[in-house]
């Protein structure tokens, strides 16, 4: 390992304690030219106490207006194996599920083109290759294409979509994630490869209110898995639940948020009217209850991480929604979102944003939808919040 | 006026990013809407625009760029966001 003569004293800070440490994995590569600057340069940043990183410019794939992000050394005298250090977004399967041959493919591939350096996965879903030349963008381009993976989106455009496991490995999913999310991202090519927004747009699917990718918060179309009809319950298993130690009042009954679940010593009933499908109960006793079987999904759109501006949480759109192959209303539905923000958005504003701006009651009676009394606003004050501090304080 | 063929629609457009040259930057909706304008909303529309806008990338004579947003520029720019 070609690390001995790598001066890097406050990123080897960085190593010390329990924890896994990115200099650690980086200095695993370090025979890589690239690798070995990487971890140079950031040694200067840290004693500098700024980046050297300059981001943004002209690179990308011929007809693509996404999936490089160019990225350039401050310092390339210095840092001549880093001149040049474009990411890459590579497009994730749906449920990041891969084989281990995929998996070789893509590795190869980035070894043969790149600095070997990857991120599984970024914050959008995206494989992350990290350093590229400019001259290796194209061909490193064709082969990921010749393999079958694509790039993902960056910039003002649909960013890469991305879903829970779903069906493939979660037994309360009401719709089936990864089909849905396959099925958008090929419908809107276009959309994710040539930016025409006014700014990022993210769709986000889970297959349940457990919203595993944390869609409402995360995601300018927010897809949620719910049901419209009753929990099924397996009395039986309550019962065992019972009997293995689970305090069915004090751990389901009185943490349910709308209190709509009493138990008699023997057997639990539900006033599914007031379920809010929190989920909560069937997190506790997966094998006594489930979801309806009347499955579809909620609609949100508006949430976005706290970068520019603060965080927003998703607005309820469509309470219920039959999730069809095809989806066809989904589809309909984030066209005439992109009609309306497409024309009237101010550069860098997200569609959460926008209907701030304008007004939730002007956004739907542009996009024709009429008002309804489960388009709530804030579902949640904080996302980082959750139920059971909210029930501690209640407490208190 | 008649409606457009497609490449008159792209030869409108990269006159238009052409001449605001270092003067401002044009994302595609800015394009779209400058086209209906120039055309008139029965002539030309949202997807004739893409169109347009698609085969000026396809052929080289634009590119996208990235300056905080995405924008339409001719390929001989070199800019940085810092």
């Amino acid at each position: 390992m070609a690390t001995k003569d790598l001066k890097i004293p406050l990123l080897e800070e960085l190593e010390k304690g329990p924890w896994p440490s990115f200099v650690t994995e980086i200095k695993k590569s370090a025979d890589n030219p690239m690798a070995r600057d990487t971890l140079r340069q950031l040694e200067k940043s840290y004693e500098d106490k700024i980046s050297h990183w300059k981001h943004g410019g002209l690179v990308g794939v011929m007809g693509y207006g996404g999936g490089v992000i160019g990225r350039y050394s401050d310092s390339p005298e210095e840092f001549p194996e880093v001149k040049e250090f474009h990411t890459y977004r590579v497009n994730q399967p749906s449920g990041w599920f891969y084989n281990t041959e995929a998996l070789r493919t893509l590795c190869d591939i980035w070894e043969k083109h790149g600095s070997g350096l990857t991120n599984m996965h970024g914050s959008t879903g995206d494989m992350i290759f990290l350093g590229s030349t400019t001259e290796a963008i194209e061909p490193c381009f064709a082969d990921l294409t010749e393999a079958g993976f694509d790039l993902g989106g960056s910039g003002s455009d649909v960013r890469t979509p991305s879903c829970c496991v779903g069906p493939g490995r979660c037994e309360w999913a009401c719709y089936d994630t990864l089909d849905a999310c396959y099925d958008i991202t090929q419908e809107f090519q276009d959309e994710l490869h040539r930016p025409a927004f006014p700014y990022k747009f993210k769709f986000k699917f889970s297959g349940c209110p457990n919203d595993c990718v944390a869609s409402i918060a995360r995601s300018d179309m927010s897809v949620i898995g719910t049901w419209k009809d009753n929990i099924q319950i397996n009395q039986d298993e309550v019962a065992n639940y019972a009997k293995n130690g689970v305090d069915i009042e004090a751990e389901i009954c009185e943490l349910c948020p709308t209190k709509c679940i009493s138990w008699n010593g023997k057997t639990i009933s539900i006033d599914n009217s007031n379920c809010v499908k929190c989920m909560h109960c069937i997190n506790v006793m997966p094998k006594a209850l489930s979801p309806g079987k009347e499955r579809g999904a909620t609609i949100l759109i508006g949430a976005k991480a706290p970068i520019i501006g603060g965080a927003l949480l998703a607005t309820v759109f469509v309470p219920f929604l039959e999730m069809e192959e095809g989806y066809e209303d989904l589809k309909e539905l984030a066209e005439a979102l992109w009609d309306f923000w497409g024309e009237y958005g101010k550069n860098r504003e997200r569609i959460g944003e926008f209907i701030q701006r304008v007004g939730l009651a002007n956004f739907l009676d542009e996009i024709g939808l009429e008002p309804i009394p489960e388009m709530i606003a804030h579902p949640r004050t904080n996302p980082y919040i959750f139920f059971e501090d909210e029930l501690e304080e209640e407490d208190e | 006026m008649s409606t457009p063929e497609i490449e008159e629609v792209a030869e409108a457009m990269l006159e238009l990013v052409t001449v605001t040259k270092g003067k401002k930057n044009l994302k595609a909706m800015d394009l779209t809407k400058a086209m209906i304008e120039k055309f008139g909303d029965e002539n030309v529309d949202k997807k004739l625009c893409k169109k347009a806008i698609r085969s000026l990338i396809d052929s080289g004579r634009c590119v996208y760029s990235y300056f905080g947003g995405s924008y339409i520029t001719l390929p001989s720019e070199e800019t940085q966001e810092g």
